[in-house]
This record gives structure tokens, C-alpha cells and sequence, in this order.
């Protein structure tokens, strides 16, 4: 076996170790720790709730997909958008700024009520929702990565009389794209807690919905895999967008791990 | 390519921050040579350049082409560091200028220039697959491709080891013969082999004075005893 096959295989195995750790530490609480099921369920009982009820979890887990996807897609648009304007005309940038940085600076639970009372129960508010919480870290990563344009490529530019909107497309927009790929995996990881939010607050159906309604009849084992589920959603949704990203940046060199 | 001008600049200022870098300077750029620019770090050099390159403002005073036509649009920039584009191919990197101003690339020329700065076999490579030296090579290729009748450098070779930097040097007179070049540099051995015209700066404001250059065609050899000697000279100037 060669160093690299076993250096893949390490990285599976890893997190793997880790999570039987974990289940093997959470089942030995459930079983041994004295707590009642309906605030600590085993694993064994999670994953019989993860069969019986997939009736409810499949359609349910379609719903939170499509909302963070479409929260997604609107938010990096947006957030692109709006880093664009502001590298290409600075005032918007004095001008929008301080909004955006306010829009942070709002607790995202304390606008669910609102955004459910504005758009509805339905997709809409759970969209917007996904779009504000990713909105700011697009619009910051691709804005940093723009103004931080390597000078010399500048000059370099200026004096071959290249026009503003060609330097953006030619020079600064792939420049910035390691700075907007952080960005992108960060809206990735965060994006289903917008949607998953604005299902407490007020729907119909979704992961969200599902665990509330599972809470408040105690169905605990029920609120863990749906839990489960969101989870292991957002890991493969992160990883796919990764490779993806890794692809795009394929001039840069591979990550380098930390042992 | 357009006749290689002259270029003056008309009593000159320019400061860095609240120090003067520059007061009523004159200066004329000999057209269709090469002048090397000496002088200790700190000193002006790259403003300089930058100025004629339409980079900078001066202060006051005037930079203008003894043509009478304005520099903008003539003059080829190269760095102290190659300024490839690493997303981009090298050949890509070398018809960049025609890509910024929306012109349609000309993939001839580009691999007829290619194969004379001896990267024809790594048209399609990234720039971090090459070495320091092929990298200033495809940057050379680059100035070369937007063919214009002064070209600007700002120590390209300081960066590489002294053989490589031997061949540049004698790559770089050969392929920039008959344009208006400037040259910035360190070493003055490549000053001494290089120069049409030697210019030394120093003080604060500069002053600049030129200095003789040996004998002999430009790219002179390495071994050439009216180089070492000139190089000698020209070192023991520069620590006064």
C-alpha cells in the first residue's frame, strides 16, 4: 500500500474513530447515566425513529435542502453583487456598508418573527432568512480579496491601457477568488441554520418544523434524527462545495493538513 | 513598432511623504538605448521609472517624449518580480495585454515569441510549474508581445541566480535592441554590460550623474576586461 492510499485511507478512518467514540460515549450515557429517554434517547433508538419515521424526515429534509440551495444561490449572488459594486465604485461602499454591518449586528432569531410575518410561512421567509445569514460573510471575503489586488499586477495593467471592467474580469476577480472560496464554505456550513431558524419560527414543513413539533410531543429520539439528518446534509453539501471550489482554484496548491 | 523616442523630464519634483525625493530635476533618456539606472536603495530609482511609465505624477514639472507625442500607450512594464498571472497559462499570460484592452489575441506572434525566449514547450503551463529563470523569460515574452517602443525594468533579474541572470541579461539586449529601454539595477556588472548610458543617483533630493560606460557593444561579456575594470570602478563610486 503507498503512502498516499494510506494517507487517504487515514482520512477517512480519523473522523470515523471519532464519531464511534462519540455514539460508544453517548450510548453508554443513555444506557448507564440514569437519564430518561425522553431527554437523552440512545442511539439505538434514534436510529429505529430514523427508519419508522422516514416517511416524515425524507420529505421533510427535501424541504430544508431546497431552502438553503435557493438561500444560497440568492445570498452569494447578492453578496458578490454588492462586493462587486463596491470595488468598482468606492462611495458605495461608505454608503452600504454600515447597513450591511447593521444587518449583522441583529440577532438572526430576533428577525424570524418578523421575515415570517413579512413573507409568510412558506419558502420565502425561510430563503430570505438563509440569505441574510450568508449574505455578510460572501460580501466580506470577495470584498477583501478585491481590494487586496497584488500592485504590481495593477501597474502592470494600467500600462498595457487596460479598461476598469477588464482588469476586474482578467485580474482582480480570479485574484480574489481564494479569499471569496472562504467565504463560499462558510455560507455553506451556516446556511441550513437560516433556513432551520426560520422553520421554528413559523412553517409548515422542514427539518425545523419537524423538530418542533417533535419537541413539543416529546418525541425526542424523532428531534435527534432529525438532527442527525441537517447534519450530515450540511457535512455532504460543505464537502461537495469544496470540491467544487478546489476545482475552480485549481492553480493553487492542495491543502496542506496539520498533523 | 512605433520609432523609439527620447524621453526628458523638465525640472521634476516629487516627494515621499514629507521628503523630498526630487527637486527641479532634468534629465534626458538617450532614444534606442539602453540606460541603466544606478543607486543605493531608497534613493528615487523606482519613482523614477514609475514616473515615466505614467505610474506616478510628479509633483511639478513635466515628463514628455522628445517626439512630441505623449508616452501613454508606448511604454512595456517589468518588475522586480515576473507578475505572471498563476491562474493563467504562460501563453495566456504572454497575450495578456491583448486580453485587457479587448484586442483578439495574436496566438502566432505569441508562439513565435514563445520559441525565441526558448518557452515553446510550455505554452500551456502554469506559471508554478516553471523556475525563476523561464518565468522572467515568459515575462520578457510578455513586454516583447505588446512590441512597444519603450520598455521600463525595474531589476527584473535581481531575483535570479548569477548564470541565469547572465543569460537574461544577453536574452534581453538581444530581443529589446532599437528600443528605448530604462533599467534599473543593483549589480553593476549588469550595469557594465548592459549600458548604452550609465546614470548614477544619489542624495536626498537626487542628484544623478552619469558615468562612463566601457567599450563595446551592448551585451557585453562577462570577462571582458574593460567590464571588470568598469565594474570595479563603479563599485568603489558607489560606497563613497
Amino acid at each position: 500500500m503507498t503512502a498516499t492510499m494510506l494517507s487517504h485511507a487515514g482520512r477517512v478512518i480519523r473522523p470515523l474513530v471519532t464519531l464511534a467514540g462519540l455514539v460508544a460515549v453517548w450510548w453508554g450515557l443513555a444506557r448507564w447515566g440514569h437519564i430518561p429517554p425522553y431527554m437523552l434517547p440512545g442511539p439505538d433508538a434514534v436510529v429505529h425513529a430514523l427508519w419508522t419515521q422516514r416517511g416524515q424526515l425524507g420529505p421533510a429534509a427535501l424541504t430544508t435542502l431546497e431552502e438553503t440551495l435557493l438561500g444560497l444561490l440568492l445570498g452569494i449572488g447578492a453578496g458578490s453583487a454588492l462586493a462587486i459594486g463596491m470595488a468598482l465604485w468606492a462611495p458605495l461602499r461608505r454608503w452600504v456598508m454600515p447597513m450591511v454591518l447593521l444587518s449583522q449586528a441583529v440577532p438572526v432569531f430576533a428577525l424570524a418573527p418578523l421575515l415570517v410575518l413579512w413573507f409568510g410561512f412558506g419558502m420565502a421567509s425561510k430563503v430570505v432568512m438563509a440569505v441574510l445569514v450568508i449574505f455578510f460573510p460572501v460580501t466580506s471575503t470577495l470584498g477583501d480579496g478585491l481590494r487586496q489586488t497584488e500592485p504590481g499586477w495593477m501597474d502592470l495593467a494600467r500600462t498595457m491601457g487596460a479598461t476598469r471592467l477588464r482588469v476586474l474580469l482578467h485580474i482582480r476577480l480570479p485574484a480574489a477568488l481564494p479569499s471569496f472560496a472562504s467565504g463560499v464554505r462558510m455560507a455553506t456550513a451556516i446556511a441550513p441554520i437560516g433556513a432551520v431558524v426560520g422553520e421554528w419560527v413559523g412553517a409548515s414543513s422542514g427539518l425545523g418544523f419537524l423538530m418542533q413539533t417533535a419537541n413539543t410531543r416529546f418525541q425526542t429520539d424523532l428531534m435527534f434524527a432529525a438532527l442527525g439528518v441537517l447534519a450530515v446534509m450540511t457535512v455532504l453539501l460543505w464537502w461537495l462545495v469544496d470540491r467544487v471550489l478546489a476545482r475552480a482554484l485549481y492553480w493553487q496548491r492542495p491543502h496542506v493538513d496539520v498533523d | 513598432m512605433s520609432a523609439p523616442p527620447a524621453i526628458r523630464l523638465e525640472g521634476v519634483g516629487l516627494d515621499f511623504g514629507s521628503a523630498p525625493l526630487f527637486r527641479n530635476l532634468d534629465l534626458r533618456i538617450g532614444a534606442g538605448g539602453i540606460t541603466v539606472l544606478l543607486g543605493a536603495s531608497g534613493v528615487g530609482k523606482t519613482s523614477l521609472l514609475r514616473m515615466l511609465g505614467g505610474l506616478e505624477k510628479p509633483g511639478y514639472g513635466h515628463v514628455v517624449a522628445d517626439d512630441g507625442l505623449p508616452l501613454a500607450g508606448r511604454v512595456a512594464w517589468m518588475g522586480q518580480q515576473d507578475l505572471l498571472l498563476p491562474w493563467a497559462s504562460i501563453a495566456d499570460n504572454v497575450m495578456l495585454g491583448a486580453r485587457l484592452r479587448g484586442d483578439a489575441p495574436d496566438r502566432a506572434r505569441m508562439a513565435h515569441l514563445l520559441e525565441s525566449v526558448g518557452l515553446s514547450a510550455h505554452a500551456g503551463a502554469l506559471p508554478a510549474t516553471l523556475s525563476g529563470g523561464m518565468r522572467q523569460r515568459a515575462a520578457l515574452a510578455r513586454v516583447l508581445y505588446e512590441d512597444r517602443p519603450v520598455v521600463l525594468m525595474d531589476e527584473p533579474f535581481s531575483a535570479l541566480d548569477s548564470i541565469t541572470r547572465a543569460r537574461m541579461q544577453d536574452l534581453a539586449a538581444h530581443m529589446l535592441a532599437r528600443r528605448t529601454v530604462v533599467l534599473i539595477t543593483h549589480d553593476p556588472l549588469e550595469a557594465c554590460r548592459l549600458a548604452d548610458t550609465m546614470l548614477l543617483m544619489s542624495g536626498y533630493p537626487a542628484t544623478i550623474e552619469e558615468m562612463t560606460v566601457p567599450a563595446g557593444t551592448v551585451p557585453r561579456a562577462v570577462d571582458d576586461p574593460a567590464v571588470l575594470s568598469a565594474q570595479s570602478r563603479l563599485l568603489r563610486r558607489m560606497l563613497q
